[in-house]
């Protein structure tokens, strides 16, 4: 199997990528015609990077569940895009964005990549203002900036509470274009199956047309994956309904390592559980935290008397109330990492100061910064947020204060990538939040566009690039090939299998099983005993899966039961990784919190000398994962503890 | 909550459709349009019987992907919402509900409350970009631009093309769609380069796909999810004149 090579550049970590840059091998636009690329995933990452490999003469085919590629979940980001402009001039710099996205990453992420991320990131403002971006405008014409969680400087650009959907829009507007100049072919309402191999390196995939049912075979070159996260493993996500892990899953299984799977994000301000019959959680974005204030009752018997209903949030006078974020982490206050905000929300529901009818929840509260900036600007920064709130709660939020709870969001981890975004397989490449990169063990916000688009614009087309400098002499070939063959037979097989066990249970009951033993046991806090029961009732569950579950229809027709259960499937095999991987990481760090590993005052207490590393897993079979660790090395920061206080 | 379901079921494109009449029990008023919905397909599947399938994918409002005509609104009855966004309290117990896919020509369905909606993305493939290339862009700040030229440009922009508009009108008219992208850019300083022809090839675009044209009963902007307002159209038909006149 293949060895770990990050590939990282020599020379100092400012001259890593435009060295790089000036010395990788071209294609010239002749045979770049002759060349495919695959792209699996229309989001941020995959609708930007195919935009570019069309504009550069590559030959793209991208691949959609969804109907159209503007329905990608980046689409839902709401906050804001980060970058290092310095407008607002109170600091910032290339250096200060990648400081902070280290330090936030709690020292988990390469250093070379996340300087790059940052040295990247003023380049997709001006690109995406080029494109027609509506970010914020200060009344003189120039661009706005607002603060965000773990920063103390304003670089967040944004477009109202809508900048995801705003820059997708841009990068399907790019994407669009090329289709209607034919560099890219588009392939909606298709789902990757599996990735074929020839020679040992990755020369297609193996889609299915979700409305026929066909199974279909497509060559590329080279084939990337930006389909996304996996945080769906936990049923209850910020996720779309049909976001999954199955593409990286089934990379994972033809041997592209898995990292760091333990690593994911809890977002601090979404919307309660309020329900069995709950199918997903909304966020909120977490921009709220710059305005309001989040705080529970001081007194137990008070938030006793609001869970039953008793007291409403604006009778518990100010003297009662605790600003817990405020007073315990004075220099950040409110604008705390995501994973230090969760973790306290947390802490004080357990402690038992949690309201509203289920006990887990904490107030966000306006009163004083609509008091202090007027109604209007506060409906001006976040109308739309207010209003999403309204339609769900059903409770005026400029009136009282919004209760939120933390909610499953971002997965950090992802496939194993080099400094080019391949993957252990050759030819196979991962970008966006399918790979694991630059996030380490917790991702500041703000920074998930900003990595989704440099992946797209500015890394894959340099880095992929290079990589088929050495293939134009590899021909186009038939799909007729015995691995292609092969790869459709066992997609078939897997297919029928399910189809066949006819039992009693719905998919989604199995989904909401796995997704409570993934909370319960792997969420934000985790044990060692936690960890193994965990693995132990998925290991039963996945049993009880493949023996009891019922999917009406057949293969070959429009079959949504048959495509959440292919789905459901792959989660129930990387839950258990997940929990294997949070169990070997004997530490606290980021968004991975073993409650073994804690300082007296309640953080992370992370473990440099034993897991400084990445852990990359080797897919063995069905539960066999093999680790490989990628050291980290820090030539430039100095490794030390997280201090927000 | 007990409801009354009367729900459009189509085998596929090409087979006809009917009502089929549902009845559902202890359904929370809390519970999203959508989730009741799950709550059906549910017991569809322990019944052996074919799930409704129906467009969704974010469940918050943002992605554009649900469809459904529900008791003769595109998204149902509440304001500025997505169906995935409705919520079974805006019912009263005992509510027969009549829910439909998107009906306009160029929205083929599917399969029952799934219809075909990749004729917005032709249009948009015409000309709903600025023909910019990765790596060709000035520094951000060099482009200046209006407070209220920027908000303007981010109202119009804000639609999620659902297609509530075209489901809304009795011309299946795209007006209220296409207006919009046309807008955002005619607002913005980037765009004015390609304003004509973008106006022309998206309009022309439209006419063939089979939409019809707005005979001005503003249908579109009542049913908006977003609140798009009509004088995006106002403001393309004034493009698309000055794009042919000029």
């Amino acid at each position: 199997m293949a060895e770990l090579n990050s590939k990282i550049p020599s020379g100092p970590l400012h001259n890593k990528w435009s060295h790089y840059k000036d010395h990788q091998n071209l294609v010239n636009p002749n045979n770049k015609r002759k060349l495919d690329v695959i792209i699996v995933g229309t989001g941020l990452a995959g609708a930007s990077a195919a935009a570019s490999l069309g504009e550069m003469g590559f030959n793209v085919k991208i691949f959609c569940y969804q109907d159209s590629p503007r329905r990608a979940h980046s689409i839902a980001a709401q906050g804001g895009i980060n970058a290092a402009k310095n407008y607002p001039n109170d600091g910032d710099s290339i250096y200060r964005l990648f400081y902070d996205t280290i330090k936030g990453g709690d020292y988990r992420a390469r250093e070379a990549n996340v300087y790059r991320l940052a040295e990247v990131s003023n380049a997709i403002i001006d690109q995406c203002v080029a494109q027609g971006v509506p970010f914020a405008r200060e009344y003189g014409g120039s661009l706005e900036n607002r603060s965000f969680g773990g920063a103390q400087v304003s670089r967040t650009f944004f477009a109202r509470g809508q900048t995801g959907q705003q820059l997708l829009l841009g990068a399907y507007g790019a994407l669009s274009r090329q289709i209607k100049l034919g560099t890219v072919k588009l392939f909606n309402r298709h789902e990757m199956m599996d990735v074929v191999i020839v020679d040992g390196k990755a020369r297609g995939i193996i889609a299915r047309d979700l409305i026929s049912g066909k199974l279909e075979r497509h060559f590329g070159h080279a084939v990337v994956i930006a389909t996304g996260g996996y945080g769906n493993v936990f049923y209850l996500s910020t996720n779309a309904m049909g976001s999954n892990g199955s593409a990286i899953w089934q990379i994972f299984k033809k041997g592209a390592y898995f990292a760091n799977p333990c690593f994911t994000q809890i977002h601090p301000t979404c919307i309660p559980v309020h329900g069995d019959y709950q199918s997903k959680l909304t966020l909120m974005s977490e921009s709220l935290r710059n305005d309001g204030r989040i705080w529970v009752p001081k007194k137990k018997e008070d938030a006793e008397a609001h869970r039953q209903g008793k007291l409403k949030a604006n009778d518990i006078p100010e003297e009662d109330r605790d600003y817990y974020l405020e007073r315990r982490y004075p220099a950040f206050g409110n604008l705390v990492p995501r994973d230090v905000a969760s973790r306290a929300a947390k802490e004080r529901c357990d402690a038992g100061f949690g309201v509203g009818p289920t006990g887990l929840a904490v107030f966000l509260d306006f009163k004083e910064s609509i008091g202090r900036l007027g109604k209007h600007v506060i409906e001006e920064r976040y109308g739309n947020l207010f209003q999403m709130y309204e339609k769900i709660v059903d409770e005026n939020p400029y009136e009282n204060p919004m209760m939120i709870y933390p909610a499953v969001h971002y997965t950090m981890g992802g496939t194993w990538v080099d400094y080019e975004l391949m993957t252990t397989v050759t030819g196979l490449f991962a970008a966006g939040e399918a790979n694991f990169s630059d996030h380490g063990a917790n991702r500041l916000g703000a920074s998930a566009l900003m990595q989704g688009l440099a992946d797209g614009y500015f890394v894959l087309p340099y880095t992929l690039q290079n990589y088929l400098s050495g293939e134009i002499k590899v021909p186009r070939m038939s799909t007729d090939k015995t691995e292609f063959e092969e790869a459709e037979k066992k997609v078939q097989e897997r297919l029928e299998k399910l189809l066949s066990i006819k039992g009693s249970k719905s998919v989604d009951h199995f989904h909401k099983e796995l997704g409570k033993i993934m909370w319960e046991n792997v969420g934000m806090g985790r044990t060692e005993t936690s960890l193994k029961n965990a693995i132990e009732l998925i290991r039963k569950l996945r049993a009880a899966f493949w023996r009891e579950v019922k999917i009406p229809g057949s293969m070959n027709e429009l079959n949504i039961e048959l495509e959440k259960a292919n789905r459901v499937a792959d989660f129930m095999e990387l839950g258990e990784l997940l929990a294997y991987d949070a169990l070997n990481r004997n530490e606290s760090c980021g968004g991975h919190f073993r409650e073994e590993y804690q300082t007296d005052e309640g953080e992370c207490r992370r473990n440099d000398e034993a897991f400084k590393y990445v852990a990359a897993w080797e897919y063995k079979g069905e539960g066999e994962f093999v680790l490989h660790k990628e050291p980290l090395v820090y030539e430039e920061i100095e490794v030390k503890q997280r201090v927000y206080k | 909550m007990k409801l009354i379901l009367k729900i459009w079921r189509q085998k596929n494109a090409k087979s006809q459709g009917k009502f089929v009449i549902y009845s559902l029990d202890n359904i929370s008023p809390n519970c999203s349009f959508l989730e009741m919905l799950d709550i059906l397909n549910e017991e569809l599947i322990q019944k052996d019987e074919d799930p409704v399938v129906f467009d969704h994918d974010c469940r918050e409002g943002i992605c554009g992907m649900c469809s459904l005509y529900i008791n003769g609104h595109p998204h149902g009855p509440d304001d500025a919402v997505t169906a995935c966004q409705l919520h079974m309290r805006k019912f009263k117990d005992g509510d027969t509900i009549v829910i439909e896919p998107w009906r306009a020509k160029p929205f083929p369905v599917i399969k029952d409350l799934m219809v075909d909606r990749s004729a917005f993305d032709k249009i948009i493939q015409e000309g709903g970009y600025i023909s910019v290339n990765t790596g060709g862009a000035a520094e951000a700040n060099n482009i200046l631009i209006s407070k209220e030229a920027s908000e303007l440009a981010m109202d119009a922009a804000a639609c999620i093309g659902c297609g509530a508009c075209v489901a809304a009108c009795k011309n299946a008219s795209a007006m209220l769609f296409v207006s919009a992208k046309v807008s955002q850019f005619a607002l913005l300083p980037q765009g004015k380069i390609e304003a004509k022809q973008r106006v022309k090839k998206m309009v022309k675009m439209m006419d063939k796909l089979g939409f019809g044209n707005c005979t001005n009963t503003y249908a579109c902007e009542a049913e908006c999810p977003k609140l798009i307002s009509r004088s995006n159209i106002a403001r393309m038909n004034r493009e698309f004149m000055c794009a042919k006149i000029i």
